[in-house]
């Protein structure tokens, strides 16, 4: 009975794997983990039709990277680390060349990918989320926290708020508390935050809500006894809505409240309504709404039908969706200078990912003007910017109400070092020599 | 020193939030008391009674239907979802279960809860639908006596009162109604019931029936305060320790327990949190649960359980 | 006609008694291990389909087998004892943070009380942390002396979430790590480095085996015999001279531990990073599910249950691109939900008593083919 079964999933996976062969040699798989279902679907739709939209657009348009079709694949994760990580040894091996790069959308999935993705050579492209100090590219050679880490996002959160009081030494006494998912995801900004109190002088506390956040009430009426001065949001799906109207109903002034950038979306503010008005979040650097690459899309993907995306057309998390997309495919593009006009494997789209350049003529080139700032990434450097701004919920839209603040490296470097130090020391890692990477 | 008014703004607003737990769990005892059956889709009805009142509703409202009469059709409609589930459980799984001990029977409501849930989002979507039935904000009463006032949200107390209408209605369908009295037949001894000519296929459906309006009346609630989303079915996991405490067989202990519940929980994470790292809301409820069951092995107002060889 | 025990005469009580007493049930058993342990890794070893590449190994074998010997817990537990448990998350949790810590060192700096633990190998760490596991499931199983059935399982519950809270709050046991997230060591087992997916998967059929077999005893035995009578009638049991606090605990210390093995396995093997979320409610759920489905009571029952449960939504979800139908992730994972929901229905409605049940009746059935009366 026991084999019986085997030969049944054999069959399955067997049957799946036959239709390898018969795809043509000049494609680039490329693999994609999405939640289209559960708790966190309303986040997790608009971000993998961005993703899934802007690989359609390369192949419509341009014929795909350099001549080389895209091939993609969703596997549905709903958000649990364990079917993320068969979804991640479903995919890794297809396509002539094997998975590109895996972009999870999960701490908890990217965590648990780390491990594995150094015996596989495949890089992890975890552009705002993940763990901080990967950026440290010697100790973790194939994790991408490009863009933003949460660290950055704490660090910035806290300039802005700094600026709004009128200076860092105005926050000396005052009090600023974090509501936040948890889990690692929720975690991950504490230390930063708690680097930040110690050096102005602000008291800081952490204020935990439960996995998946429906219930929240004991935590808004301590922040209505406590009266912080600033109350900073790390939430997910469900939890930021809730958050957001509990805050209303103990009467905290919402523009006081600033979410992180994964609070910080259409999903997160419309459930609640008129009470979401005056609402902050940070930006990914990017917001909602459309730059040139918006018209190619309309053009010639959501015009032929060949997309599911609907209302969340431009929202935040469908344009992260894009972003995210675009730095794959430049690093794939970056990597073919090096190695040739064909399918990359994922050790030479490390390299590319390693080699990326985005200047501001090239993001201008690809229609992306004002949605990202230059980034360069390197060995050392798997970040490669440091750049945040904050929006605010008129209502309707998210408005851009500050310039970028740039994260302060001297705080959030050695932390970074230290961390990754530890990594290396528990794993036995040695770390690479980027001095002498190509 | 801690305040009085946050004392009480704590106690009142856990009491209420219990109430709405409690709104879960009366599907809950409805169904394990007519047919001893431990519903474990009470949430992902919940789920699916939410979800085809705010669709049906967003639909009529853009389709020019004044906001009222929208939903009273959209409540019909998902009243009629809830009848066919019903039908279909009693009809599909349940009816072919007859005679199965307890075990079976959960895990088949299990299964259930996979077709709901599954169902529920692909035919009615998986984004999260923003239902505004009541007001949201808050009250903040004695503003004279305390500082800031004592906060009491609007929605909780719509709860509450929706709450003791239910009950209220329960109380007199099962004791004045012919079928309530069948109902309370049945729940004695089906055998009995039986052969006074009640049809227990009949009774069951009718149950299932209640408990899905049950449902119904839940995610009015829970829908405004939440938005409509699968996030509503984890209130099953809130709904079970107000059950154990009260007593799997009664209604008022489904309330007593609920209240017992959201003050207990909501007073130890605000007084007890802060010393041990907050967030244990969850725990505490079962902790509680576990606490009560060890001095009444029955819950509160459980039947006692009588063993023989 | 093949499956005749007819001429198989014992002449001991030795033989009488084996755990396999029909000839072919051993050499079945011997063919599935010989398989299991010397078939699969060839077959990988030589690429060959299926087993070639590494999803099978990896994304289906070892979760498989892990899950497995959790089920094999909970069904010791709730299968033979009769004692309805939803906290197997917690007692798995409480194996992997526990061997993690015994793997990287303990130290309790308390002024009158300080331990310091160095890192301890791989096997006693594994082992000790189920040790944690099992101390703790005879704790939570104290209240089963007094609360039953339902209330129990519900009661059960409260470990699920408080162990939950404590593995995502108390920072001791992640090291201090920012995040809360905890990466395993390297897999050391005297000398031997378990890298591979063939390595981590004898690896884990090797735990597996032994705490099949050794489970496959203990029910046989007179504690098992004891554990079934209390799962029967406890008050009768009691009246025969059962001590229910002796038997109830002993079920649950057993069981906890094998559980505490599966966690650390989970933890360690399978996943290699993980946060208090890898082990929470949902996982007690499934392992419940998997012994419901299996069968109450049947050691078999354990590993069809774990492959019912396990494997059936990760075909539903490949089958439809397989066979090239163009449907969305979001409607695939919609449909596996209502298909597995259908299936677990109609396979109750259709035997109640789990897969177990099923697999005896096809024995019956065997014995009297082709010539039934």
């Amino acid at each position: 009975m026991r084999k019986l079964t085997l030969a049944l999933a054999a069959f399955a996976v067997g049957a799946t794997a036959s239709t390898g062969p018969a795809m043509a040699q000049n494609e680039q798989f490329l693999p994609s983990l999405v939640y289209r279902t559960g708790p966190y679907a309303p986040n997790g739709i608009p971000f993998a039709n961005g993703v899934a939209d802007y690989w359609t657009l390369i192949n419509e348009r341009d014929g795909g990277i350099n001549g080389v079709k895209i091939v993609f694949e969703e596997c549905e994760t709903g958000y649990a680390t364990d079917k993320g990580v068969e979804c991640y040894e479903r995919l890794k091996g297809k396509g002539p060349t094997g998975a590109g790069y895996f972009s999870p959308l999960s701490t908890g999935i990217t965590f648990a990918l780390t491990e594995k993705v150094p015996g596989d050579k495949i890089p992890l492209l975890t552009m705002g989320y993940g763990r901080s100090e990967s950026r440290n590219g010697a100790v973790f050679p194939w994790n991408f926290v490009a863009v933003g880490s949460y660290w950055t996002a704490a660090d910035v959160a806290i300039q802005h708020i700094a600026k709004e009081f009128g200076g860092f030494d105005k926050l000396k006494d005052k009090k600023i508390s974090l509501v936040y998912h948890d889990s690692p995801y929720g975690k991950e900004p504490i230390a930063a935050l708690e680097a930040r109190a110690k050096l102005h002088g602000f008291t800081f506390k952490g204020i935990p809500v439960t996995h998946p956040g429906v219930e929240q009430k004991s935590q808004w009426l301590s922040i209505r006894q406590d009266r912080p001065d600033y109350v900073l949001l790390w939430g997910w799906g469900v939890m930021n809505s809730t958050a957001i109207k509990e805050a209303a109903a103990v009467g905290y002034p919402r523009d006081k409240v600033m979410g992180v950038w994964w609070s910080g979306a259409e999903p997160d503010v419309t459930p609640a309504g008129d009470q979401s008005t005056g609402y902050k979040a940070l930006m990914l650097q990017h917001g909602a709404g459309k730059a040139k690459v918006h018209a190619d899309l309309e053009k010639h993907v959501i015009g032929k039908g060949k997309s599911p995306t609907k209302d969340d057309f431009a929202q935040v998390l469908y344009n992260r969706g894009l972003l995210n997309s675009m730095l794959g495919v430049e690093a794939i593009r970056t990597a073919m200078k090096k190695y040739g006009n064909k399918p990359m494997t994922g050790e030479q789209i490390r390299w590319g990912f390693e080699n990326l350049n985005l200047t501001a003529d090239r993001i201008k080139e690809l229609g992306f003007e004002g949605m990202v700032s230059p980034i360069k990434l390197s060995c050392e450097d798997h970040q490669g910017a440091d750049v945040a701004r904050v929006q605010q919920w008129d209502g309707k839209n998210w408005k851009v109400i500050s310039e970028y603040y740039t994260a302060d490296r001297k705080i959030l470097d050695p932390m970074v070092k230290d961390a990754a130090a530890k990594y290396a020391a528990e794993k036995k890692i040695t770390p690479r020599d980027c001095s002498k990477e190509s | 020193m801690i305040g009085l008014g946050q004392f009480l703004e704590v106690l009142f607003s856990g009491l209420l939030s219990g109430v709405l737990y409690s709104l879960v769990a009366l599907g809950f005892v409805l169904i394990f008391k007519a047919s001893g059956v431990f519903n474990f889709a009470q949430g992902a009805m919940v789920l699916l009674a939410g979800l085809a009142l705010v669709r049906s509703l967003d639909f009529l409202v853009a389709n020019g239907f004044p906001f009222w009469s929208a939903v009273i059709l959209g409540l019909l409609f998902a009243a009629m979802i809830m009848a066919i589930t019903a039908w279909m459980v009693q009809r599909f799984v349940l009816g072919p279960l007859i005679n199965q001990d307890g075990l079976t029977l959960f895990m088949a409501t299990i299964g259930i809860t996979f077709v709901l849930e599954g169902a529920a989002q692909m035919i009615f979507g998986s984004d999260v639908y923003p239902l505004r039935l009541f007001p949201t904000d808050a009250w903040f009463l004695f503003e004279g006596n305390f500082p800031g006032g004592l906060l009491v949200s609007k929605i909780d107390v719509w709860g509450g009162l929706i709450a003791a209408v239910l009950v209220a209605g329960l109380a007199v369908f099962f004791q004045r109604t012919k079928t309530g009295r069948a109902l309370r037949a049945v729940a004695d001894d089906h055998a009995a019931a039986q052969s006074v000519g009640i049809s227990l296929n009949w009774i069951w459906f009718i149950v299932w029936l209640v408990a899905g309006l049950v449902a119904l009346v839940a995610a009015t609630v829970w829908g405004t305060k939440l938005g409509v989303q699968f996030s509503i079915v984890f209130l099953a996991l809130k709904a079970l320790p107000v059950l154990i405490i009260g007593g799997f067989t009664s209604v008022p202990g489904a309330i007593v327990g609920g209240l017992i519940v959201g003050a207990g929980e909501k007073l130890a994470e605000a007084y007890l949190g802060p010393f041990i790292g907050g967030g244990i809301e969850y725990w505490f409820a079962y902790v509680l649960a576990l606490v009560v069951l060890m001095v009444r092995p029955q819950g509160l107002y459980g039947e006692r359980i009588i063993e023989r060889i | 006609m093949f499956y005749r025990e007819t001429g198989q005469f014992k002449t001991s009580y030795a033989a009488d008694m084996a755990i396999f007493p029909i000839r072919q049930d051993r050499i079945a058993l011997w063919a599935v291990l010989a398989f299991a342990f010397i078939g699969v890794p060839l077959l990988a070893s030589f690429q060959v389909w299926p087993f070639g590449g590494e999803y099978m190994l990896r994304a289906i074998l070892i979760p498989f087998l892990i899950l497995s010997l959790a089920a094999i817990g909970l069904n010791i537990l709730t299968g033979y004892c009769g004692q309805l448990s939803l906290g197997s998350g917690a007692f798995m949790a409480i194996g992997a943070y526990s061997a993690y810590k015994f793997s990287t060192g303990v130290h309790i700096p308390l002024e009158i009380f300080s331990i310091s633990i160095p890192p301890l190998p791989m096997l006693p760490s594994i082992l000790l942390g189920a040790l944690m596991s099992c101390l703790v499931g005879i704790l939570f199983g104290i209240p089963s002396l007094r609360i039953k059935g339902l209330y129990l399982a519900v009661a059960t519950l409260a470990a699920q979430f408080f162990f939950d809270w404590v593995f995502s709050r108390v920072k001791w046991f992640t090291n201090y790590t920012p995040s809360g997230s905890v990466a395993a060591p390297e897999l050391n087992f005297f000398g031997f480095v378990v890298n591979s997916p063939v390595e981590r998967y004898l690896l884990c059929l090797v735990f597996v085996t032994l705490f099949a077999l050794m489970a496959k005893n203990l029910v046989r035995g007179s504690i098992g015999r004891q554990w079934m009578a209390i799962r029967d009638m406890d008050i009768a049991a009691e009246l025969m001279g059962i001590r229910p606090l002796y038997a109830k605990l002993t079920a649950f210390a057993v069981s906890s531990f094998v559980m505490g093995v599966a966690g650390a396995l989970w933890a360690f093997v399978y996943l290699g990073a993980w946060e208090p979320l890898a082990f929470n409610i949902d996982r007690s759920f499934q392992i419940l599910f998997m012994v419901i489905i299996g069968g109450l009571g049947s050691i078999l029952g354990s590993f069809l249950g774990a492959a019912f449960i396990l494997i059936l939504p990760i075909l539903l979800d490949q089958v439809p691109q397989a066979l090239g139908v163009p449907l969305t992730v979001e409607t695939v994972s919609h449909l596996v939900f209502i298909v597995t929901g259908a299936l677990i229905c109609w396979l109750l409605i259709v035997e109640p008593h789990g897969f177990a049940r099923l697999w005896s009746t096809a024995k019956e059935k065997l014995r009297l083919w082709p010539y039934p009366y």
